[in-house]
């Protein structure tokens, strides 16, 4: 059984038809990435996973267990999900381990005493030891990027979602980021990528999928998808992406 | 290499200082035409005489100071006991007018209707009506006292400005921050705590001060129903003395405590400013 399943997915924001009818499987272990232009409806998605949107129709499920029931209480979900966004999205006014620590303190009701060894232990995993006590406006792009992706693993995750996470960074600032997700994957997490980083997509997922107006028009091994795209849409993004 | 001249300074620099020289030429000037006017021009009107001698009487002044100042220690204790209910009324109030809770919507209704009302009503009036109407309906000491009502009332008028200024804040927290607050697990109410409002309050204090600048002088407007505050203390020397010397003094007084904190208010917001660009 794939670990996250979508059927059918549809989301409009209004007369906007953001997701129309969506098929997905991510198996367990694997990194999916979506690619398309902005506005193709990836990051909707990922969001709609996480429950931070309400689809219109269809099912999204989680270890084959509908999550996007109607009525279903989102938190717990969401404790198995973790999202990383575009802009980070620290809280700017705690420090890189109080933003780590404030959920599963709050959430797995966890002393800060209790948390402290297994947050050091992410913190030096990913490079950050030296900037646990630091506020966000003290840290570099790329560094906030990390400690976003720190806090999210903190609530040990079974799932991460990551919405374009390196777009708002500077092109030097990529690759410490990249690093960090293939750390992950090399950790056996199940991933999905919203990305534009299409040299990273082809090296290290395991799937890759290319939407096109809410729609996902072609998904396959990165190597078919990249070397032999099918769909003429496909190959368009693929000639102007990959210039 | 910058060219430099004898006093080893840049063109620019030259030309900055020129610049500085003449506005302060120029602002020092036209303060002293404006301080010559009004020093010349003022005495020159046909009542200045009858003026000074009822309101810059430096006797009178002298004689009442002190004791204005022991009544205006009224007015610190009633802006003491009133400003932290303010601050906890106004916060409950904003984030009663921010829930999305369904059993909750009487409340949000209640919240609506009440900054409504209260931010609608002149102060005076407020105080007039809870002042005179509460205890009119003969509660037994001390609750027929004009302080708890005269209170009460300044409590409902402020905290319905305190808590749109909290509403406000809360409403500037981008809500990015909300959805990764949510997407860590946190329930609402936890997000609201400890995502959202520790960023709103630091953002609302200088604006929040300047509600609290206000209250210091309205504080006053008790005087209309009965406290021998500072404003009725001079009321009374006023009546006693037939000179109105005892209101300059009042004010003085007032100025001497919202002037240093309109300034820190002023800093506040100019480095919130700074550190936001």
């Amino acid at each position: 059984m794939a670990k996250i399943t979508l059927k059918a997915v549809e989301k409009r924001f209004g007369d906007n038809t953001v997701c129309d009818g969506i098929n997905l499987e991510v198996e367990e272990g694997q990194m999916v990435c979506l690619i398309g232009a902005s506005g193709a409806g990836k990051s909707t998605l990922l969001r709609c996973v996480n429950l931070l949107e309400a689809i219109e129709d269809g099912e999204i499920l989680l270890d084959g267990e509908d999550i996007s029931l109607p009525g279903l209480d989102p938190q717990p979900v969401r404790r198995r999900i973790g999202m990383v966004f575009q802009s980070y999205n620290l809280f700017p006014h705690m420090t890189a381990a109080e933003n780590v620590m404030l959920a599963p303190r709050r959430v797995y009701k966890k002393s800060r005493t209790a948390l402290r060894p297994e947050i050091t232990e992410l913190f030096t995993r990913f490079g950050l030891a030296d900037r646990m006590n630091h506020y966000p406006d003290q840290l570099s792009g790329g560094q906030q990027q990390r400690v976003a992706i720190v806090r999210a693993l903190a609530m040990k995750p079974e799932v991460m979602l990551f919405d374009e996470i390196t777009s708002a960074l500077d092109p030097q600032l990529v690759g410490e980021v990249l690093d960090v997700l293939r750390l992950l994957k090399d950790s056996g997490m199940t991933m999905v990528l919203a990305t534009h980083e299409m040299g990273f997509a082809r090296e290290a997922a395991d799937k890759v999928c290319f939407l096109k107006d809410g729609k996902v028009v072609e998904e396959g091994a990165p190597s078919a998808l990249f070397d032999a795209p099918q769909h003429p849409d496909t190959q368009a993004f693929l000639a102007r992406a990959l210039k | 290499m910058t060219k430099t001249n004898a006093a080893g300074k840049t063109r620019r620099q030259i030309y900055e200082d020129r610049l500085r020289r003449r506005s302060m030429l120029v602002a020092g000037g036209s303060t002293l035409v404006v301080f010559l006017a009004v020093v010349i021009l003022v005495p020159m009107a046909p009542g200045w005489d009858r003026v000074k001698a009822s309101f810059f009487n430096w006797e009178v002044f002298a004689k009442t100071f002190p004791k204005l100042l022991e009544a205006f220690k009224l007015d610190v204790a009633i802006f003491l006991w009133s400003a932290p209910a303010i601050v906890v009324l106004g916060l409950l109030v904003a984030l009663a007018r921010d829930t999305r809770n369904p059993a909750l919507f009487p409340l949000r209704i209640l919240g609506a209707a009440y900054t409504d009302i209260f931010r609608g009503v002149p102060v005076v009036l407020t105080v007039y009506l809870i002042g005179f109407g509460v205890p009119g309906l003969g509660l037994p000491r001390p609750w027929n006292s004009p302080y708890i009502w005269g209170s009460l009332a300044l409590v409902l008028t402020y905290s319905a400005y305190v808590a749109e200024i909290f509403r406000s804040g809360i409403e500037s927290v981008h809500k990015s921050q909300r959805a990764a607050a949510a997407s860590l697990g946190l329930s609402d109410a936890d997000s609201m705590r400890f995502v959202i409002l520790p960023q709103a309050i630091r953002r609302v204090v200088p604006a929040q001060m300047n509600m609290f600048i206000a209250l210091q002088k309205d504080v006053a407007l008790l005087s209309f129903i009965g406290p021998v505050e500072i404003f009725r203390q001079a009321g009374v020397y006023k009546s006693l003395l037939a000179n109105f010397t005892p209101y300059v003094g009042a004010a003085v007084i007032f100025l001497a405590v919202t002037i240093p904190a309109t300034r820190y208010a002023d800093y506040l917001i100019a480095r919130q400013n700074r550190e936001r660009s």
